[in-house]
């Protein structure tokens, strides 16, 4: 089958590989029809991300047809599922608390051991994305196998398209869990940082959830036009010196819940940020955690922060004395995506959320190599890029432009 | 160092080997200094609650323990710990003959394609809570365990725990089995049992077996 695989930093190829088997008897192996490209593979296409290893196949946002189920699967052929990117075993104490993403069985034992050594105990297993969550095969593939077929998956009615769920496998739930996380209480102003897809449908949840009021920041044009289409007042932040905004914008009192959906590799050129680039590069420091500094400072007092932004190891200055002053609470992890499927699923039926107008960009499964670029390079238009196993090499279609009002 | 078996404290015989490998000499004579020491040392310390196995960790590689909760009454994984069932989850276990009179061989596969036998008797058991045994004679590395099954909290399940000593070897078995005992015992028991927290939990063992562009690699075996 052809894959798209992981060669190096800034080195995505695609590339002729075998195909996924049954191995186990709750697998399934699915032919995939859409997958999604994340801002998380954006940091390991920076190579932020340890553990990746040259030929991994990445891709963790698809779904697809089932083509083959092992014995103990409750799936049947022809289905077509969602796949959630986090995979968990539905048995052991963490998924029976529905904290799915710390799945304990997941993570096999020959890559358990690096996990635990980097972060204290062995991290779930996630598809195609590094070894420490597993070195599972991604889903921007023709094919993929998935184990624990009768937990994960999910079943998705003939009438809804592909792009109107597709999501559930990562960044609706994420952003979803974002709002949820910041504990919203009726009328409260909720600042998000980041709009990519996670802070887009963070926006989106967080009104849901009964957020007064949603403030927004990011400096790319586009997303911020999304932002606001969502129902955001929006900052960018090249504009405006974003604390004093939010101060002047809630009396002086800072917003009650804080949102970093921008996660390890913050833009911008203040002085903070540019030391921790320098660091990074320097290989002190694992992350540029700008706009996660930001937040805190910004938060009100006894106010709640949401950390749904990816972070990979130790970072620099991080403002644990502001935090522990102004008594804030954290909530933060990998999506527990399975815990969510269901009710999304609904909302979306019902049409509470718009899922289609942040994608930019359908392309083949072939053209993933210049996609990654574009989405590395020009973060302003591509504001989300679903690749297509079944399109012909250059078969691209972008969305109109949006109206920046 | 070297001590007959005689001197082992009785029951505390430790571990077995989650592979079948634990200490038995070494093991005793590290484990008696210690407790001379924690005696010794009860004036000016306070004595802690940890296992005994996670005391002194600098100081005794051979011998090692390991807790995982599983999400299974005591009492079924009491009952699966069998010696037919561990080659599902033993990795490098080829195979365990009953010899009778509580008496098992072990097929191990070592480096360099080799095997190492291990022979171990079982001598107590005590009905769904531990299992201990030592190797006899006949083993080519003398080793003792323990594996214990204790109740988890707010029925979570089990914390199962496998304690294992082991007299790393030389002559006899040659350096590939010294290689083999290096650290290896230690990093394949901590494998293996958590392998059979997978099987015990999910009915399988996991595995990330799946395709990668790296020529040498099947998709249907795990890798790194
Ligand atoms: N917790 C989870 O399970 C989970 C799941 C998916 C994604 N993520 C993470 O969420 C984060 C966002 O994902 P995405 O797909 O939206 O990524 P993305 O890269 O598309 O979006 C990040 C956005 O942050 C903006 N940004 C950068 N610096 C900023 C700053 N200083 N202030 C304000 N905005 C700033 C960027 O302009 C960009 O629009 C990533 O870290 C990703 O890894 C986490
Ligand atoms: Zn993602
Ligand atoms: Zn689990």
């Amino acid at each position: 089958m052809r894959a798209v695989t992981w060669q190096g930093r800034h080195k995505i190829s695609v590339e002729t590989v075998p195909d996924p088997e049954i191995v186990n008897p709750r697998d399934a192996i699915i032919r995939v029809t859409s997958t999604a490209i994340c801002g998380s593979d954006l940091h390991l296409y920076d190579g932020y991300i340890p553990g990746m290893r040259a030929g991994d196949i990445v891709g963790h946002e698809f779904m697809g047809e089932v083509i083959e189920t092992g014995a103990a699967s409750t799936l049947k052929r022809g289905q077509r599922v969602v796949i959630p990117f986090t995979i968990s075993c539905g048995q052991c104490f963490f998924c029976e608390k529905k904290q799915y993403s710390a799945c304990d069985n997941s993570n096999p034992s020959e890559t358990r051991d690096a996990s635990e050594l980097m972060m204290g105990h062995a991290m779930g297993g996630a598809f195609g994305y590094a070894h420490l969550t597993g070195g599972y095969a991604g889903g921007q593939a023709e094919y993929v196998r998935i184990p624990y077929s009768d937990v994960g998956p999910v079943v998705i009615p003939d009438d809804l398209p592909d792009d109107d769920v597709l999501f559930l496998s990562d960044i609706l739930p994420t952003g979803w869990q974002a709002a949820v996380n910041a504990d919203i209480e009726p009328g409260d102003t909720v600042a998000v940082w980041g709009c990519g897809p996670v802070g887009l449908f963070t926006i989106q949840s967080a009104l849901l959830l009964g957020a007064g009021r949603v403030i927004a920041i990011d400096h790319f044009p586009t997303r911020l036009a999304l932002a606001r289409k969502y129902g955001a007042e929006i900052l960018d932040y090249t504009q405006v010196d974003v604390r004093e905004a939010l101060d002047e914008m809630t009396g002086g009192v800072g917003p009650d819940a804080c949102i970093d959906c921008v996660g390890m590799e913050s833009h911008g050129f203040t002085a903070d940020n540019i030391l921790d680039q320098v660091k990074v590069k320097m290989l002190s420091s694992t992350e540029r955690i700008h706009a996660l500094r930001q937040a805190i400072l910004a938060c009100r007092k006894g106010g709640r922060l949401s950390i749904p932004g990816v972070y990979g190891g130790f970072a620099d200055k991080f403002p644990l004395g502001q935090l522990m002053e102004k008594g804030l609470s954290v909530k933060s992890g990998q999506t527990h995506v399975q815990r969510y499927s269901g009710e999304l699923l609904d909302m979306i039926r019902e049409g509470k959320f718009d899922t289609i107008s942040l994608i930019s960009h359908h392309a083949p499964l072939e053209d993933a190599a210049d996609m990654y670029r574009h989405w590395h390079d020009d973060q302003d238009l591509y504001t989300k890029i679903v690749l297509k196993p079944g399109l012909k090499k250059g078969d691209i279609s972008a969305r109109q432009e949006l109206q920046h009002a | 160092m070297s001590r007959s078996k005689n001197d082992l404290p009785d029951p505390l015989i430790f571990a077995a080997a989650g592979a079948g490998i634990a200490v038995l000499a070494t093991g005793a004579a590290l484990w008696q200094r210690r407790r001379h020491r924690e005696s010794r040392g009860q004036e000016e310390t306070i004595a802690t609650d940890a296992p005994h196995w996670t005391l002194d960790k600098d100081s005794s590689r051979a011998m090692f323990g390991k807790s995982v909760l599983i999400n299974r009454p005591r009492a079924e994984l009491y009952a699966a710990w069998t010696p037919e069932r561990f080659p599902d989850f033993m990795e490098n276990v080829v195979a365990v003959d009953d010899l009778g009179d509580d008496v098992s061989q072990w097929t191990i596969k070592a480096p360099a394609g080799r095997e190492v036998t291990l022979v171990n008797r079982i001598t107590e058991r005590v009905e769904d809570t531990s299992i201990y045994w030592q190797s006899t004679p006949a083993s080519d590395i003398a080793n003792s365990g323990e594996v214990r099954f204790t109740d988890a909290p707010a029925g979570r399940g089990t914390y199962v725990s496998l304690i294992l000593a082991y007299d790393p070897p030389a002559g006899k078995v040659g350096r590939f089995a010294a290689k083999l005992l290096q650290r290896e015992p230690e990093v394949q028991a901590r494998r293996d049992l958590h392998r059979f927290k997978q099987l015990m939990e999910t009915g399988e063992v996991t595995t990330n077996a799946s395709p990668s562009a790296r020529g040498a690699e099947s998709p249907a075996e795990p890798h790194i």
